[in-house]
């Protein structure tokens, strides 16, 4: 049977996270320590070669994203992407709730290999109550002197989604309008007060010890070759056990579902899985064969993301799902660019129409254009991937649409 | 560094570091654009300009992309015509159509591409925002019933005039321009310069002076310079039948070279005097209280014998000249050169010193 296989969260529950002694006791800050005694550009390439890939949704090489930050300009950031805006996923607050001092050593880990001494943590707003254990937890860290030089902040967001964007984050924390930028320039060279800043996710950071003190070819060797180590997932739905885990890269969706999830929540049939997040694709059941790493999601035209698996059971209206999808993505563009601005809008706007029965053959056709434009023309990651609950159901669940026209 | 691109199957050499949107140009395509503007911050907002790179998954918006070496542009493939005219729809979908009244009829931006992309209506049924509300100033007319949302405006007022009286206000579907609180711009920051109707594209901010007078795209086009201050902007006086109905920016840095288009509320808004009835056209000579009209050589004459008699009978230094702001640094230099050499004192003061 599929097992969990704990690595971030192997000493949940068992220490304080606030604690940097506790930490040290199961081996914490060790990794710094094996960062430290190395050239930072060899470290950047340990971190390259362990093929850790951003954990945030776009899957980015870590290590490869540190080595486009240029050596000059001196000031230089690493901001640590806690917004966890995505509804049904909740992982980041658990890594930090379980084992925050993790985060804090790679993001000084991080900070090492791109010489920096300043780190920001924008904490979504939430959760006050993790931005209280962070501060605590950066509190004993550095009391206990294991940071060494390194110093981190913790800003917190105010409700937007948006603003898990790593440039809207960006100019969150400069105190403006959550407004994505437009890329390039990318953050690592023209970031938070336009230098070199280098942008990751809680639950990447959070790999960077493991990958030090373990080395990087044991980390490369767990999981998906392409997208290795574990991940951690948020289950959320009709599933009987609605919790988190920690799972090598390379287990099945329908293990995730049916070993570890429990299945389908009082023993009903699946209708479709939504991985990734509120922007993530609807899979139908004859694809639940697939590892939940990124590459092989992307194959079936969908997305690891957040790693948020929602479960729909048999009973479930998916037009009113995907509506209500809608609306939110309505609520949350940030209204900067035209596709998105007026797309998410009109998106809401014919879903409403065809979920009350009032919708025709035309109207999904405009929608299809529409979400079309939105996906090729947006600025940023939302409009891009707002249409896609959209798109996969018109793909994989058409005839849910058809008998709800006029 | 050069580098080499190919745009619409033309090769074309730019220097590295331009953006694709010149590179398109050099090769000859016409890219639509609502928030690019050169003088401005980029916005990359609008997604007008949008081109295909070969290879790329999405569209890119060429204003605000470098050109890479050994790039494939396509400006008009289906793709890309389909964004624009998406984007135009879009617009449509909650505007003001009311070309037949509106100020910028003919030289509208978003007129002038829907006619180009043959968008007569849009797919998307909404409904304009009713954000019209009658703001109290006596010069800038704020539709934005009419605004696509571009921020020009809101760059402008920052950029080159700094006054900062406008942003954006909430978020998504609902974001606005606004001043802060939303209120009007007489509580706001705003000098009335009108550099924000100078760079708005379409009809959402125009001259409540003009209005009505005459729709500028129709009107002559005069590049005079401007008589309130030394500083010597040109501007742009719109002219209808022989009368001037109107003043615009002209952004030509060769013709406008000291302003660049950019105006103060005087230059922009006070020119209705001209056609006042009460302005002085021939100059006035006062008789027994009385004044009566004369003519140049008449009255220049009258003063330069009541001056000379003046500095004969009490010496030079009884006599000073003030001089204007309003008059060239030319003129300023000639009249304290009138007063030092021709009558021989150094009596010489200018307004701006008070
Ligand atoms: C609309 C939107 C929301 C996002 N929200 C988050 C988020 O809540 N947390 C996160 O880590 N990344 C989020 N991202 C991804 C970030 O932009 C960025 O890619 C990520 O923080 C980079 O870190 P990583 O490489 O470690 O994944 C979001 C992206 C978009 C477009
Ligand atoms: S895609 Fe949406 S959220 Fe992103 S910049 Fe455009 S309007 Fe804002
Ligand atoms: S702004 Fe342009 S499109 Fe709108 S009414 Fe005026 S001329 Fe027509
Ligand atoms: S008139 Fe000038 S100051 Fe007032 S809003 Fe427009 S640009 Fe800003
Ligand atoms: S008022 Fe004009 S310049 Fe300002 S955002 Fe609207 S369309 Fe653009
Ligand atoms: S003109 Fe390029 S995005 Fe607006």
């Amino acid at each position: 049977m599929a097992q969990e296989y704990r690595v971030l969260l192997e000493y949940a529950d068992k220490i304080n996270p606030e604690s940097a002694s506790d930490y040290i006791k199961v081996g914490g800050y060790k990794g710094l320590e094996k960062a430290r005694s190395m050239n930072p550009k060899d470290l950047t390439e340990e971190v390259k070669k362990s093929g850790l890939r951003g954990r945030g949704g776009a899957g980015f090489n870590a290590g490869m994203k540190w080595s486009f930050v240029p050596q000059y300009p001196e000031t230089k950031y690493v901001v640590c992407n806690l917004d966890e805006g995505e509804p049904g996923t909740y992982k980041d607050r658990i890594i930090c709730q379980k084992n925050a001092q993790a985060l804090l050593e790679g993001m000084a880990i991080c900070g090492y290999a791109i010489g920096s001494n300043q780190g920001y943590i924008y904490c979504r707003g939430e959760y006050p109550f993790v931005v209280e254990l962070l501060k605590n937890a950066i509190g004993n860290a550095k009391e206990s002197g294991a940071l060494g030089e390194f110093n981190i902040e913790v800003r917190m967001g105010a409700g937007a989604y948006v603003c898990g964007e790593e440039t809207a984050l960006i100019e969150s924390i400069e105190g403006h309008r959550g407004e994505p930028r437009f890329k390039p320039p990318f953050p690592g060279v023209e970031g938070l007060w336009r230098m070199p800043t280098v942008v990751n996710n809680v639950e990447t950071f959070a790999c960077l010890p493991f990958i030090l003190t373990k080395g990087a070819e044991w980390f490369a060797g767990i999981g998906a070759k392409s997208y290795p180590g574990t991940k951690v997932l948020t289950l959320t739905g009709d599933i009987e056990n609605a919790t988190y885990f920690e799972v090598p890269t390379d287990y099945l969706l329908r293990d995730v579902i049916y070993e570890l999830g429990g299945g389908v929540k009082g023993g009903k049939k699946l209708k479709a899985v939504q991985v990734g997040g509120t922007s993530g694709a609807f899979i139908p059941p004859q694809n639940l064969d697939t590892p939940i790493d990124f590459d092989s999601m992307g194959a079936i035209g969908a997305a690891l993301g957040s790693g948020a698996v929602f479960v729909m059971d048999e009973t479930r209206d998916i037009v009113d799902i995907v509506n209500r999808i809608a609306k939110f993505f309505e609520h949350e563009s940030c209204g900067q660019c035209t596709p998105c601005r007026e797309g998410t809008f009109h998106c809401k706007e014919i879903m409403e129409k065809i979920n009350n029965g009032r919708g025709s053959l035309k109207d999904i056709e405009n929608l299809k254009v529409l979400t079309r434009v939105m996906v090729k023309a947006s600025l940023c990651g939302l409009g891009q991937a707002a249409p896609i609950p959209i798109t996969s159901t018109l793909t994989h669940f058409e005839y849910e649409y058809l008998r709800k026209l006029m | 560094m050069d580098i080499k691109l190919t745009i619409d199957g033309k090769e074309v050499v730019v220097p590295q570091g331009t953006m694709l949107i010149d590179a398109c140009r050099q090769a000859g395509a016409d890219i639509p654009t609502f928030c690019y503007d050169p003088d401005l911050k980029l916005a990359g907002s609008c997604r007008m300009c949008v081109v295909q790179p070969k290879g790329w998954r999405n569209l890119v918006a060429s204003c605000v992309t470098p050109a890479q070496n050994g790039m494939v542009i396509e400006t008009d493939s289906p793709d890309v015509i389909e964004s624009r005219k998406v984007v135009l729809e879009l617009m449509l979908s909650r505007h003001k159509l009311t070309c037949h009244t509106c100020e910028k009829d003919g030289e509208c931006n978003l007129q002038d591409y829907c006619y180009r992309y043959g968008v007569t209506e849009s797919r998307f049924d909404g409904k304009v925002h009713n954000l019209f509300k009658d703001d109290s100033n006596p010069f800038i007319e704020r539709d934005y019933d009419k605004c696509i949302m571009c921020t020009r405006c809101v760059r402008a007022c920052d950029e080159i005039t700094g006054a900062r009286a406008i942003n954006i206000m909430d978020r998504g579907h609902h974001a606005k321009i606004s001043t802060a609180f939303d209120g009007e711009l007489v509580d706001s920051p705003c000098v009335f310069c009108g550099q924000c109707i100078m760079v708005c594209p379409v009809g959402a901010l125009t001259s409540k002076i003009a209005a009505g007078k005459g729709k500028a795209a129709q009107n002559d086009k005069v590049l005079t310079t401007c008589t309130y201050c030394g500083t010597g902007c040109t501007l742009e006086l719109n002219v209808k039948n022989d009368k001037i109905v109107g003043v615009t920016s002209n952004r030509d840095p060769e013709l406008s070279p000291v302003n660049r288009g950019a105006l103060c509320v005087k230059g922009r808004f006070g020119w209705d005097f001209v056609n006042s009835p009460e302005r002085l056209t021939t100059p006035l000579i006062k008789e027994n209280g009385e004044f009566r009209e004369a003519s140049w050589d008449e009255a220049l004459g009258l003063a330069a014998e009541k001056i000379k008699g003046i500095k004969e009978q009490y010496g030079p230094d009884s006599l000073s000249m003030f001089s204007s702001a309003r008059i060239t640094n030319e003129e300023n230099y000639l009249a304290q050169k009138l007063m030092r050499a021709a009558i021989g004192s150094n009596n010489v003061d200018h307004c701006a010193r008070l």
